[in-house]
């Protein structure tokens, strides 16, 4: 007992204060020993590293920030023997020239047009991949239905394009009655008052009175050939030409290859495979000399027309292959389901199998797009201009022939292509997230 | 009124199986029709256009030069030559791309996952900026930003081994084969079979016994002694003819052109930013348990990651590395904006501009890129087969 009751007396009675944790397993020293020099290798790999980013990324900001001339008229702004400094990146080329980089050699006067189309580009994508906005059947409806029309009324122009935009006006507004009829009969009571059917009647409506106001109001909208057509323009008109063509034919495609009969499945296969093994180029070389040859002479499709026709071709068969692999993705009982139901193959598809499968691919259909955006940049190779050509014909224009035109001009198109592509892929990888988020429980 | 008849069958029009033939009759009867179509105003394009149709300009004289070809070809030569020269060209630079990008991309993909930071962190910036730009932008910047201003062939820099660059390419020494020589070639065959038989050799032991043999060492052994010995035996026979200026020219040694470089260098590190990604999958998709049953094992790191994570990593890897090496071979048709005599700049530009015809050309051309396809898919498929799971 009174061993114990001693030995108490080298019992700590009160807590001692906490200290730190030693600086060799927490804080910014660890974790420099632990991620840059845990070893001789990593050791060597961090200063290979750091020497590397020492040497470019200083050199990079002196050239396009530091040294760069923002403003100037002309070439001489950026010569060096002119301003007397050593003189980078010459954005004042860059700031001269954005028009011709946006719109091409669109008629300067008539540019309202296309920005009006650029307003309803943003509003399909707003619409259609922001997934807090409503009413995204709608959506649909704008982006393959009225937006192809108006946009080709807007950018060509001529009599012709405007009595088509009023034809298809009144017929997806007598399609829309027609529609909220059916369903009034069918029992939903406020079929004409519900809030979509409010919004779709706006906006068909809006598009019949502008219509109306182009034919008869402001009169014949003058007609800018294709081949002034430029920049931006060509670049974003491809891309979403093909986009909006290789959705749907891409499904066609991808149901196909599913199909149970045999030959239609053996075209779509063939297709599929025939397209896939081929570069793009081949395709649009071929839509370049052998499609004018396939049609009799006086439906010669136009210049601009063609590689369309290629590249929506071409990026069908990829996007058949994204939506393929969302259709097996679907669990079998989903079909089973549906056809216990009394459904067919079109209502099956329509109501049951699609909507999910398109859900789980929307980030390999943003991918594909992606691609499909990069390569538009080829139809520099069949006399197109688009964004890219723009920028390399511009370094042919002696008043801004400076040595460093070439770089700043590479500089502006690769924080264009870099921007776009690398703002679709995060929102592609954020889609990704949110389902993989609804599939864990 | 009468009912109808009760047959104990639905209308025709409901059975799925009639629908079915309906249909593909409908899909045939629509693409004879078209083809029809294309078929007769083909021939009447043509005909009004007085553009013959068939092969038999693949035996006239094709009257344009190729800087780079992989056999005698001059501006005599005829089309068909100067086809076969612009498809080894294609070949050529897809079988080093794909070499190098593999390389590249491997170390990418393992640096992407590797603990340190900023090796890391690098890794990543290179494959966001690679993947996020047109490699016809990638190409323009190696062909006319950086190749293109090198200095002159009079200030040439010199590069190790006395190697030349300049703004006209690349200059490097050329082996020259003096006699004796083709015994160095032979002892290096000799080294090659040794290793492969050494290493089955090495393999069949360890499956029996379980002893580890060095197969790594000896055969770099093999393959560096032995030819090294048999170069040393024969005196020496190989001397170098080194590229010098002459005159406004470098003279001599063997010349690698820029647009080759440009295509190269584009293509190499445009592939490998993808395969990087592949690669990176591949290791992630190795469950963590396997790391950690190949540790309690007492498996040391090298073995853990040779025998027990690259093999199923591989599987994940191959299918999408394949197509990655068909992108490659496709995106190799992009010589034709810096002028690298490939198959699409020689056949589908040049030889397309001069005789016209599209049908032809264009026709054999996509032949050609998919018959590569399929043989590389065939393949692979085959490949996979063999490194696929064997489930009991």
């Amino acid at each position: 007992m009174n061993v114990i009751a001693n030995a108490s007396a080298y019992v700590q009675a009160t807590a001692l204060p906490q200290l730190p944790a030693p600086s060799s397993t927490k804080g910014p020293v660890h974790w420099v020993r632990q991620n840059l020099f845990s070893s001789p290798l990593n050791t060597i790999l961090t200063l290979l590293a750091l020497y590397v980013i020492a040497t470019t990324i200083p050199a990079l900001i002196k050239f396009y920030i530091v040294d760069a001339v923002w403003t100037g008229a002309n070439r001489d702004a950026c010569l060096s023997e002119k301003v007397g400094r050593q003189v980078g990146a010459c954005w004042a080329f860059v700031a001269d020239r954005y028009q011709y980089f946006i719109y091409g050699s669109y008629t300067q006067a008539e540019r309202w047009r296309v920005n009006l189309v650029f307003v309803g580009v943003a509003i399909s994508m707003v619409w259609l991949l922001w997934d807090r906005v409503p009413f995204k059947a709608l959506g649909m409806m704008f982006v393959f239905g009225v937006l192809p029309i108006a946009a080709w009324m807007l950018l060509y122009g001529g009599a012709r394009s405007e009595f088509w935009f009023l034809v298809v006006s009144a017929g997806l507004i007598a399609w829309s009655i027609w529609g909220d009829y059916s369903a009034l009969k069918m029992g939903e009571a406020n079929a004409f008052t519900r809030p979509e059917s409010l919004v779709r009647y706006g906006m068909l409506g809006a598009m019949l009175l502008f219509g109306l106001y182009v034919q008869f109001g402001a009169g014949e909208l003058p007609i800018v050939e294709t081949g002034l057509w430029g920049g931006v323009l060509v670049t974003m008109l491809i891309a979403s030409a093909g986009i909006v063509f290789s959705l749907p034919f891409g499904i066609a495609l991808a149901l196909g290859r599913r199909s149970k009969l045999p030959i239609i499945k053996m075209f779509s296969v063939i297709f599929i495979e025939f397209v896939r093994g081929v570069p793009l180029i081949t395709v649009l070389f071929m839509a370049n000399v052998m499609l004018p040859l396939f049609v009799p002479q006086e439906w010669s499709p136009d210049r601009l027309l063609r590689p369309l026709i290629g590249v929506a071709l071409f990026a069908s068969a990829y996007m058949a292959e994204v939506v393929r692999g969302g259709l097996q993705a679907i669990p079998k009982g989903q079909y089973e389901g549906a056809m216990s139901l009394g459904l067919g193959y079109g209502k099956m598809m329509r109501f049951i199998v699609l909507p999910q499968a398109l859900r789980i691919v929307i980030p390999g259909i943003v991918n594909t797009f992606i691609g499909l955006f990069k390569d538009t940049t080829l139809v520099t190779i069949i006399g197109l201009f688009d964004f890219m050509k723009t920028i390399e014909a511009s370094f042919a224009d002696p008043s801004w022939a400076t040595p460093t035109t070439r770089s700043t001009g590479y500089a502006f198109a690769a924080i264009f292509y870099f921007l776009c592509c690398w703002g679709m892929s995060r929102y592609s990888i954020s889609v990704e997230q949110k389902l993989a988020a609804g599939q864990k429980r | 009124m009468q009912p109808a008849p009760e047959t104990g069958k639905a209308s025709l029009l409901y059975d799925p199986k009639i629908r079915g033939y309906v249909y593909q009759a409908l899909l045939i009867g629509i693409v004879i029709y078209f083809g029809y179509q294309m078929v007769s105003n083909v021939s009447e394009n043509l005909a009004r256009q007085r553009i013959p149709f068939g092969l038999d300009f693949w035996d006239s004289q094709a009257g344009f030069d190729i800087n780079q070809a992989l056999f005698p070809y001059t501006a005599q030569s005829t089309y068909g030559e100067a086809f076969w020269v612009g498809l080894l060209n294609t070949l050529l630079v897809a079988a080093i791309g794909i070499v190098f990008a593999t390389i590249l991309g491997f170390l990418v993909g393992i640096a992407r996952l590797s603990k340190n930071w900023i090796v890391a962190k690098a890794a990543m910036v290179y494959v966001e900026v690679i993947r996020n730009l047109p490699l016809l932008l990638q190409l323009l910047f190696w062909y006319k930003a950086v190749l293109e201003p090198l200095p002159r062939p009079r200030e040439s820099i010199s590069l190790v081994g006395g190697a030349l660059l300049n703004n006209r390419g690349l200059y490097v020494p050329e082996p020259v084969f003096g006699p004796g020589a083709g015994l160095i070639g032979a002892a290096f065959l000799l080294a090659v079979f040794g290793s492969i038989a050494f290493y089955m050799w090495a393999k069949q032991q360890q499956a029996a016994t379980g002893r580890i043999y060095p197969i790594g060492l000896v055969s770099l052994g093999a393959l560096v002694g032995l030819p090294l010995v048999a170069f040393l035996a024969t005196g020496g026979p190989i001397s170098f003819n080194y590229p010098a200026l002459g005159g406004l020219n470098v003279r001599g040694g063997i010349t690698v052109y820029p647009e080759f470089i440009a295509l190269l260098l584009g293509l190499t590190t445009y592939t490998a930013g993808f395969i990087a990604e592949v690669v990176r999958a591949g290791i992630l998709a190795v469950s963590k348990g396997q790391w950690e049953a190949a540790d309690s094992l007492g498996l040391p790191y090298g073995r853990t990651l040779n025998n027990v994570v690259v093999p199923q990593a591989l599987r994940v890897i191959i299918p999408p590395l394949t197509s990655n090496y068909l992108n490659l071979t496709k995106n190799s048709s992009l010589a034709v904006v810096i002028g690298y005599p490939d198959l699409a700049q020689v056949f589908l530009g040049t030889v397309l501009n001069q005789t016209g015809r599209a049908i032809e050309i264009v026709g054999i051309t996509m032949g050609v890129y998919l018959t590569i396809s399929l043989l590389t898919s065939a393949f692979m498929n085959y490949y996979n087969k063999r490194m696929a799971l064997v489930e009991r």
